[in-house]
């Protein structure tokens, strides 16, 4: 399998009054063309500005981010849906375009398209207010896939709804990105969450994050992620996974 | 289902009632004021000379209309007012936009502008008036002193306290600065905008009144500076009724602004 991104020795110092922090310590990733891999870490530890890193919204302290492919295009989407109140769902979701110059007309049929197969036909002229949290979050995720990113980055894109929405989306999701075919960097805190989607799943230690482990989640009769769950090696994952993270509630 | 209906009349009649009882108290709060007041004049229990009459007012307003300066004097302070509103508005949102955009010069600036809006702009007045000249612009330097600084202030600290992750999914899809000003910072601001300008709109007629009372040939602050000085009490108080009337018609006609805007804009 061919990488679209390598990751070497990447390092990122915080810098403050009271001194330096150290964020990220000595990673190396490779990541694999259309596969999702998800981060998993103790909370705090870094996962968040690793993404943010690759986004370019951070400058790393040192290391290399190699881009296999030119003129990569990045999708970045965060916990929070911030969908603009005062813009319509369709406007919402042609930001991204917008922003890029890239409103041609086979790009606004390509949103029409993404809106009307993900159950959002009827909402396309509504203001995000009259949306529930797990549609505003899908319409997020159709802002982020307007722009036809090759890798996109998810930063704990289901923590802010209730459990339930959040299986039902996370399953949603999964088909969206499937269908699309992206290569998928994750970052979640939920181990069901990761072990059900991803192919594989990263490891991060506590603060500064290095990598402690790698799996590649290999399931018997592997399907939708909601089935997924019911695979015989799930708790397998979860059980090993849970032990790498090693959390303490005292500490 | 037969009750629904029923419900919802009983409702909205529950909310007529509460909205003529409202009004009908503040009719009867001003009527009963009015009204002690011109008992008290009529039977000399105040100094009508001092302390004039509903009657007397009523009278010297009819008079003043009839000289047919009245309307050239409300015009007068009407038209410093919206001068005076119009420019430190502009100047209020251009020189928040400059700090927003220039964080270093908003650092710079910070002690002077606070400084600036704490002082009390009256204490300038004579000052102003040597160096503008005892004309109409003092009054509306003057007003613009009261406006602008506080008007910079706060649409300033509003542009900081632009949701974030606003800012940064902006960031995210490669936005430059003046996208993330004209796409975010302005339209997620409009509300805060517009009650600014409610504010612009009192402190320039603050601003312009204070104006008047220094140095005018025209206006009600300078029919209140007049009545002043020839004892006039009839005057003063006619004028003063309607600088309320004026301040309340203002304040409606932002409100106003704000409906139309509101309604072009929101769902």
């Amino acid at each position: 399998m061919k990488n679209i991104l390598t990751i070497s020795h990447l390092k990122k110092n915080y810098q403050d009054d009271s001194g330096e922090i150290e964020a990220i310590w000595d990673v190396d990733l490779e990541v694999p063309e259309g596969k999702f891999i998800s981060i998993v870490g103790p909370s705090g530890c870094g996962k968040s500005t690793l993404l943010s890193i690759l986004a370019g919204l951070e400058k790393k302290s040192g290391g290399t981010i190699q881009f296999h492919k030119d003129d990569i295009k990045l999708g970045y989407m965060l916990q929070k849906d911030s969908l603009f109140p005062w813009r319509t769902i369709l406007d919402n979701c042609l930001l991204g375009l917008e922003l890029k110059k890239m409103l041609t007309e086979e790009n606004i049929h390509y949103v029409h398209h993404l809106l009307d197969t993900y159950g959002l036909h009827d909402f396309k002229n509504k203001y995000p207010s009259s949306l529930s949290g797990g549609m505003r979050q899908r319409v997020a995720l159709i802002r982020t896939l307007a722009i036809q990113p090759d890798i996109l980055l998810l930063d704990e894109p289901f923590s802010a709804l209730d459990a339930m929405t959040r299986v039902a989306l996370s399953d949603d999701v999964y088909h969206m990105i499937k269908k699309e075919g992206k290569t998928v960097l994750m970052v979640t805190h939920d181990i069901a969450e990761a072990v059900s989607l991803s192919d594989i799943v990263v490891v991060l230690t506590k603060r500064p994050a290095r990598i402690k482990k790698m799996y590649e989640i290999q399931l018997t009769g592997r399907s939708t992620p909601i089935e997924n769950r019911k695979c015989k090696e799930f708790s397998m994952y979860y059980d090993q996974i849970w032990r790498d993270l090693d959390v303490h509630l005292t500490e | 289902m037969s009750t629904l209906p029923n419900e919802r009349e009983e409702y909205l009649k529950k909310k007529k009632k509460e909205k003529r009882i409202v009004i009908f108290f503040q009719i009867l709060i001003l009527v009963c004021c009015l009204l002690l007041w011109e008992i008290a004049a009529q039977f000399d229990w105040i100094n009508t000379f001092l302390s004039s009459s509903p009657s007397l007012v009523f009278k010297t307003f009819l008079s003043l209309f009839e000289q047919n300066d009245l309307l050239s004097h409300i015009g007068i302070t009407t038209y410093e007012t919206f001068l005076s509103f119009a420019i430190a508005s502009l100047i209020g949102l251009s020189v928040s936009t400059l700090l927003w955009w220039f964080p270093r010069l908003a650092k710079i600036l910070d002690p002077y502008l606070t400084i600036l809006n704490s002082l009390p702009k009256v204490a300038l007045g004579p000052l102003i008036i040597i160096w503008v000249g005892a004309s109409m612009n003092s009054i509306i330097f003057m007003a613009l002193l009261i406006c602008i600084f506080l008007s910079i202030i706060n649409i300033y600290h509003d542009f900081l306290n632009t949701d974030s992750s606003y800012i940064t999914l902006l960031k995210s899809l490669g936005a430059n600065k003046k996208d993330i000003f004209l796409k975010v910072v302005l339209p997620a601001n409009l509300s805060n905008i517009i009650n600014n300008l409610k504010i612009n709109v009192s402190m320039a007629f603050i601003g312009v009144i204070m104006g008047e009372l220094l140095v005018s040939k025209k206006g009600l602050g300078y029919l209140i500076m007049y009545g002043t000085q020839v004892f006039n009490i009839n005057l003063v108080i006619t004028s003063v009724f309607l600088l309320g009337i004026l301040s309340f018609l203002f304040y409606y006609l932002i409100c106003f602004l704000e409906k139309m805007i509101q309604k072009k804009t929101a769902n």
